[in-house]
């Protein structure tokens, strides 16, 4: 008899609920164990006659010698540790900057927020733009140093790196800047007020109070960060195409190249399970962390 | 109207707090039940386990008679006012009103009527078509109250409703509440952490402490005979003062053995006397002064000192650092067993009050 | 006094870093083409709308716009009210398993897009779906619901609880306090939520690249991005694209700015 109000509840509760994760599970969790499925198929589109017979792990050992596929990792790698290393530090100071009381912040915050808030192919199209070798205005600035003249940025083979770091920097800076804005905002103002009466100056104010109580912020910025950097494609689909050749390749732009060029699913799928698996080790590292302080509150 | 009754509730929280333990309460209709104890003592989750907000793990809650134990909030009519008011910032003064009577089909009419029978009761006329965030504290206060009002409920249940306004506000509205009661004659569960607030709203006081019921008794019995140790200090300011053993407890009280018993005596209960005739010396380190009188905040100088508070007349000239002979009224001295801490009644003594 | 002055010019550089290259591509957006390379960091003599012209008369540049705007307002109409409602249940409601349950949502949203597109591609395909419209709101589902369920939980939590209670003392039930209680209440949370799953949407590649052939169902970013000219790149017909694709979403930024950071921030920082 008792059960039944907790019951009911719970009941209520799974109604609610159930429309949502059925539609979760069926666009992602379904297809997710489908592409591994797939993966251990020869399944070539282009091919159709040879069917979809199944082949047990060879498309992985393909992967293991895939010096291409390897190629994509490091460049995934290389891309996701330096544009987060970069974009924490500036993002950081720009965090401190907008943290202080002044005129203009409103404004600051809203044009902070542009480059974040535009498709990430027009941001690539900005900066292909700016990096172009006929009408760049970085490339012919930066052509003036003399070092530079006449580089074409977009078809060098590890200068392209450069506009398209600069050109995710330039986007996901300012984002990072409001998640550690927010972190910065609740830390007690009072702290600062008692350690400036203990006589601790603005950097030993930052190195004791800041940082610290600024350390779980920072963690969850730099890991949900670095899981979206790995998954890097429009970017550099619209600014280099991966090219020239593979030199500037990402893993799923690859994987891309391999389903709807190549039009090899088994292995593309093979690619993409792959993929997942890597980013799933850093996402359980996230979940760890922001479930202590999330998920834990709903008990 | 209607009597409530908790019987043997028991409540574990997910992740294994427990919050009520064999807690039984018998609210006969048209009582004024305050429940009272600090912060963590369990007397709110008593009220909502009351209001249906929460379920017990064990036992039955009966409203009027009937098991309502799994009734869910809504179809138990009760009314409830929040510490926070809780009134709906979306809806006017007057829609808040008639909320209640709305979601059970009210006729328009009736709507109206009733709000503006209870808006002219409370003062609130003025304000029907503002919003809560346009009101005042004390405004917003009578709001939640009239919104328990509007629809005559089988019981009123109020969590510190008054812990919101400012000091002087507070000793009017609780006033109030006591014209309110004796004019309705309703049922009212009342929750607050300040004992001078029961003291003065209660028919019945209930005093929780650690999820456990320590004593259920009119004001003026729970001033008198506290059940235990805990309701003494808890009931009563300054707080009953407690002395324990040989070391502190004077020889002479009669009919108390000093190593068996631990003895209370209240601040109010012990006077300056002559020399010859006091139970205890004592030296003043504190003087507090309330106007009306002194708060002398001392320590024994028996064997084992022990700290002790003395309430005496304003026109008294006392000082920190003096001594002072100290006699208590015998007819005032409480006796608690010192493994339990539970009230021993003894032959002599005397009967208090 | 110097560092604060550094400290000053490292934060206006850094603006300038930040605003520059929009202002830059807004200006030559407006730049007949001919002068598009004359001298890169010059006004433009006889500024016009010469490209935006030609956008809109020559290249359709409005069809894709529209199927942006359907697929997005799609999602989002399908998305929020269906997460809403998990998402109040997840936050209010006790019921076992919803720690899990907010766990599982949160490690969907970190899916990579990549590795959804093989099956969603062969399973649109088998649905006759590729190049529709709902072969493209069915996989923007996949962040979208995760989004709205992240967003709404924290927003639902903020509210407080003793409106509901107070709710369900004068006589409401469930779905009662949910539409007269809560969504009057919560309404900022939503719109807010609204608002950044229409922008995620909109501003989404992958899935629109993959699953669409032609240019009749092709979105704005795919579209742009598959800009092809004659012999060379039409800078200034790509940029005053660039520009429509921006308009509508910088619109949303600067009217709800402070909403927008409410909600990024609500899910991904709170401690």
């Amino acid at each position: 008899m008792r059960a039944t109000s907790h019951a009911r509840e719970a009941r209520a509760a799974w109604l609610f609920v159930l429309p949502a994760i059925g539609l979760i599970a069926l666009v992602t969790l379904v297809p997710v164990l489908w592409t591994f499925w797939e993966s251990l198929h020869l399944h070539d589109l282009r091919m159709p006659w040879l069917g979809r017979p199944f082949v047990g792990l060879d498309n992985y050992r393909e992967a293991l010698t895939d010096a291409r596929l390897r190629g994509a990792l490091v460049h995934s790698a290389g891309f996701t540790v330096s544009t987060v290393l970069i974009e924490v530090v500036l993002g950081l100071g720009l965090a401190l900057a907008m943290d202080r009381a002044w005129r203009g912040r409103a404004l600051l915050r809203a044009v902070v927020l542009l480059p974040w808030a535009i498709p990430t192919v027009v941001a690539a199209l900005v900066w292909r733009f700016l990096f172009d070798a006929r009408s760049g205005a970085i490339a012919s600035l930066l052509g003036t140093t003399g070092i530079f003249a006449d580089v074409a940025w977009l078809s060098h083979p590890w200068l392209a790196w450069v506009p398209i770091v600069m050109a995710d920097v330039w986007r996901m800076t300012p984002f990072v800047a409001l998640l550690l804005l927010a972190g910065l905002q609740q830390i007690d103002r009072t702290l600062y007020e008692a350690a400036q009466l203990d006589g601790a100056g603005s950097w030993q104010q930052f190195r004791e109070i800041t940082l610290p109580l600024l350390g779980p912020a920072l963690a969850v910025t730099v890991l949900f960060r670095a899981l979206d950097a790995f998954r890097v494609f429009d970017l550099v689909y619209v600014l280099t195409r991966g090219g020239p050749g593979t030199a500037t390749e990402p893993a799923s732009l690859y994987t891309f190249v391999a389903l709807l060029q190549h039009l090899r699913f088994g292995y593309g799928s093979a690619l993409a399970s792959l993929v997942f698996a890597l980013t799933f080790a850093l996402s359980l590292a996230y979940i760890r962390l922001a479930r202590a302080s999330l998920i834990g509150e709903v008990r | 109207m209607a009597s409530i009754a908790l019987e043997r509730i028991e409540k574990v929280f997910p992740g294994g707090h427990e919050a009520l333990r064999h807690f039984s309460l018998e609210i006969p209709d048209g009582e004024f039940m305050v429940l009272v104890g600090p912060s963590g003592s369990g007397k709110s989750t008593a009220l909502r386990i009351i209001a249906g907000l929460e379920t017990p793990t064990a036992g039955r809650v009966l409203i009027g008679g009937v098991d309502v134990t799994a009734v869910p909030p809504q179809k138990r009519d009760l009314a409830m006012v929040f510490q926070s008011y809780a009134l709906y910032p979306h809806k006017t003064v007057r829609e808040n009103l008639a909320f209640g009577l709305r979601m059970r089909g009210a006729a328009a009419g009736t709507i109206e009527e009733r709000v503006a029978e209870v808006s002219r009761a409370l003062q609130v006329e003025a304000l029907l078509d503002r919003r809560p965030a346009q009101l005042s504290g004390g405004q917003r206060q009578r709001v939640a109250l009239g919104r328990a009002m509007v629809r005559s409920p089988r019981a009123f249940l109020f969590d510190e409703p008054l812990s919101n306004l400012d000091p002087a506000l507070r000793g009017d509205t609780r006033a109030e509440l006591s014209i309110l009661h004796a004019r309705l004659r309703a049922t009212m569960v009342y929750v607050t952490h300040d004992q001078e607030e029961a003291m003065t709203l209660g028919t019945r006081i209930a005093v929780l402490d650690n999820g456990v019921l320590q004593q259920v008794a009119p004001p003026r019995e729970l001033y008198e005979r506290p059940a235990n140790v805990f309701v003494a200090r808890f009931v009563g300011s300054p707080p009953m003062n407690l002395l324990r053993g040989t070391g502190q407890i004077p020889a002479g009280i009669s009919g108390l053995d000093p190593s068996t018993a631990v003895l209370g005596i209240r601040p109010h209960d012990l006077a300056i006397a002559a020399t010859d005739e006091a139970d205890v010396m004592v030296m003043v380190e504190v003087v507090e002064t309330l106007g009306h009188q002194l708060h002398l905040r001392c320590r024994t100088e028996s064997p084992d000192p022990a700290p002790i508070v003395v309430a005496t007349a304003a026109d008294r000239a006392v000082a920190a650092g003096d001594r002072l002979p100290l006699r208590m009224r015998r007819d005032r001295v409480h006796r608690f067993d010192p493994a339990t801490g539970r009230r021993l009644e003894s032959a002599s003594g005397g009967n208090p009050g | 006094m110097t560092g604060r002055l550094a400290a000053v010019a490292a934060t206006i550089a850094l603006l300038m870093f930040l605003a520059a290259p929009l202002a830059w591509t807004l200006v030559a957006s407006l730049t007949p083409e001919e002068q598009l390379f004359d001298h890169p960091a010059a006004l433009p003599r006889d500024p016009g709308f010469d490209h935006y012209r030609a956008l809109f008369d020559e290249r359709n540049f409005l069809v894709p716009v529209r199927n942006s705007l359907i697929v997005a307002g799609l999602t989002t109409a399908l998305a929020v009210p269906i997460g809403a409602l998990a998402a109040y249940a997840i936050a209010r409601l006790r019921f076992r398993g919803k720690a899990a349950l907010l766990a599982f949502v949160l490690a969907i949203s970190m899916f990579p897009q990549i590795s959804l597109v093989p099956p969603l591609y062969l399973l649109l395909r088998e649905l006759g779906l590729i190049d529709t419209y709902p072969g493209l709101v069915l996989p923007y589902l996949t962040f979208a619901m995760p989004l709205t369920i992240w967003l709404m939980v924290a927003f639902f939590r903020q509210l407080p609880r003793e409106l509901e209670e107070a709710a369900m003392m004068d006589g409401a039930g469930r779905l009662r306090v949910l539409l007269e209680i809560v969504l009057p209440i919560a309404w900022p949370g939503i719109a807010a939520t609204a608002i950044l799953v229409f922008l995620y949407s909109w501003n989404e590649f992958l899935f629109a690249l993959s699953f669409t052939i032609g240019p009749e169902r092709q979105t704005v970013p795919v579209a742009i991005a598959l800009f092809r000219g004659r012999y060379q790149v039409p800078w200034g017909q790509v940029l005053a694209a660039a520009m429509v694709a921006s308009v509508p979403v910088m619109l949303l930024v600067l009217l709800f700015q402070r909403r927008i950071v409410q909600g990024l921030t609500a899910g991904a920082v709170k401690q």
